[in-house]
């Protein structure tokens, strides 16, 4: 008993360590990609090839003055970043890496992920209240507006993705994955599952609720110093999670041969963290009408579609190969659909010009 | 044993405290804060039961999804500019109505003689739950489903544009 408490307590403490050092290493993996990206040389003075950035980054945000707004609440401005930080540190707990390498792997563990995560909104609300600004109000309704609209085709694509596996655990989840992992059986349940889960995290195309140009900052504007960089930390935190579920969900987690396990779960998860970093020097950011009828309008019929489709699969036992095939269709259906709108005069999202028009002379009262 | 039951009367205590915080408090935004707090600590009470999907489903759609939409109706109705205070002149009547109705059910608590588990209770695994659910619970089951459905689309017949003509 005792042991076992000294050991899941030194895994927690491993873990705490091994997040800290992943944020360090995305922000100078995002800083030189997106560097590249955009043709210059990214951070370049601070060691080797500026590898050493986040440290400063880190010592600067450490030394600047900690500053609360007078009319702020100051128990909630105080409260908000520990809300977001520790719903964000807490799913660590049953993600596995390995077969062994797992604090306390449990029998429902991404439900237990899904619940948890969607405790930190409240932080971000919290922070966007507290504050007694404007626009960090503003981002705050945003901010809860956003994720809890995500939030269900992210929960809907994970359950096709239990209900191929039959079970919630992430351990069997990933060895039913031995042979053919789950983006080949539903390519169309990863990529709702890559916007779902970009727009949770609030990256780049989604970061609607910190939109600098609109709300300046949103929820964050009035934190400083080592309050806002738990927020910054918590975000990447929250990034390298859906690498790492996306890893351990669609990709096979950590069964591939040739490299020892380990290796294999954090080429995949970096390998998803790179494409999120891509997307956001690709594409702008969406606005806030176009994200919610994304989220309402695409992805979530989407992933309902997705559900049947599984669900017919299991019922009627097809073979591996058809629900792949079915999915594709899908996909390319939807995106030459998406790509005619766009050629025949219409939005990003597909509503025709004539239904914007109408969407937005509606709107006025 | 005896942890368990320390474990008890903490995550209790916590929960009582702030479900009086609740009530209490003359912030609304605080009233809010105190029920997540509340709620959370009624989960930890489903984990020392060994009902732990409940106790996620509590956080799930206590903790997360119902304090959120207090939150955000909170933050779409009330500003800065209107006072938040919460304060009513019918203050003794609400004391009185509250002991009565704790009288009442401490009463009703104290007089039914309750059977006493010896056994530590079994963990009831999610697959079981998921079974009664959908064979011997599956009419209610329905109805509760059908009950949401309605909700929805009223939702949507409300929210939607240029409905009012």
């Amino acid at each position: 008993m005792t042991g076992e408490l000294l050991l899941s307590a030194l895994g927690v403490v491993g873990m705490l360590l091994f997040l800290t050092v992943t944020t360090f290493a995305l922000v100078w993996i995002e800083r030189k990609f997106l560097g590249h990206i955009q043709m210059r040389l990214g951070p370049m003075r601070t060691g080797y090839h500026g590898i050493m950035q986040p440290v400063a980054d880190a010592l600067k945000l450490l030394f600047k003055e900690d500053f609360i707004p007078g009319s702020s609440d100051r128990l909630i401005f105080w409260l908000a970043p520990l809300a977001v930080f520790v719903p964000a540190f807490l799913i660590w707990v049953s993600i596995p890496f390995t077969k062994e390498l797992v604090i306390r792997n449990l029998d429902m563990g991404i439900f237990y992920i899904v619940a948890v995560s969607v405790v930190s909104i409240i932080g971000l609300v919290m922070a966007g209240w507290g504050s007694a600004n404007k626009y960090a109000l503003l981002g705050g309704a945003r901010a809860a507006a956003q994720l809890i609209s995500y939030e269900l085709p992210l929960i809907m694509v994970i359950l096709s993705v239990v209900m191929l596996s039959q079970s919630l655990d992430l351990k069997t989840i990933v060895e039913k994955q031995a042979v053919i992992p789950y983006v080949l059986l539903q390519p169309l349940g990863f990529l709702i599952f890559l916007f779902a889960s970009l727009a949770e995290v609030g990256r780049t195309p989604f970061d609607i609720p910190q939109a600098e140009s609109e709300v300046v900052g949103g929820p964050f504007v009035e934190y400083s110093g080592i309050r806002w960089s738990i927020f910054f930390l918590a975000e990447y935190v929250n990034t390298f999670a859906v690498g790492v579920l996306g890893a351990l969900l669609f990709l096979g987690g950590w069964n591939w041969p040739l490299l020892p396990p380990i290796i294999w779960i954090l080429v995949k998860s970096y390998f998803l963290v790179l494409v999120i970093f891509w997307m956001r020097a690709t594409f702008p950011r969406l606005r806030i009408d176009q994200l919610m009828s994304l989220a309402w309008k695409v992805l979530l019929p989407l992933a309902f579609l997705n559900i049947l489709i599984v669900g017919a699969h299991q019922f009627y036992r097809w073979p591996a190969w058809s629900l792949s095939l079915i999915s594709l269709v899908v996909v390319l259906a939807v995106g030459y659909r998406l790509r005619w709108r766009r050629i025949a005069g219409t939005s990003r999202l597909g509503l025709s010009l004539a239904t914007e028009r109408r969407l937005a002379n509606d709107r006025t009262p | 044993m005896n942890i368990t039951i320390a474990i008890f009367f903490v995550i209790g205590i916590i929960a009582l405290v702030g479900a009086l915080g609740v009530v209490a408090s003359r912030n609304v935004v605080y009233s809010a804060l105190f029920l997540l707090l509340s709620l959370i600590m009624v989960a930890g009470l489903y984990i020392l039961l060994y009902a732990d999907f409940l106790a996620i489903v509590q956080i799930l759609i206590y903790g997360g999804a119902i304090v959120i939409v207090i939150f955000f109706a909170l933050m779409l109705t009330r500003t800065r500019e209107m006072p938040l205070r919460l304060d009513n002149p019918k203050k003794p009547w609400a004391i009185v109505a509250s002991l009565a109705a704790f009288a009442l059910l401490a009463t009703t608590t104290a007089l039914t003689h309750w059977k006493i588990l010896v056994t530590t209770p079994e963990r009831v695994s999610y697959q079981v739950l998921g079974r009664t659910l959908f064979t011997q619970w599956a009419v209610p089951f329905e109805i509760a489903s059908i009950l949401l459905l309605v909700a929805l689309v009223g939702a949507i017949v409300i929210a939607r544009p240029g409905g009012r003509e």
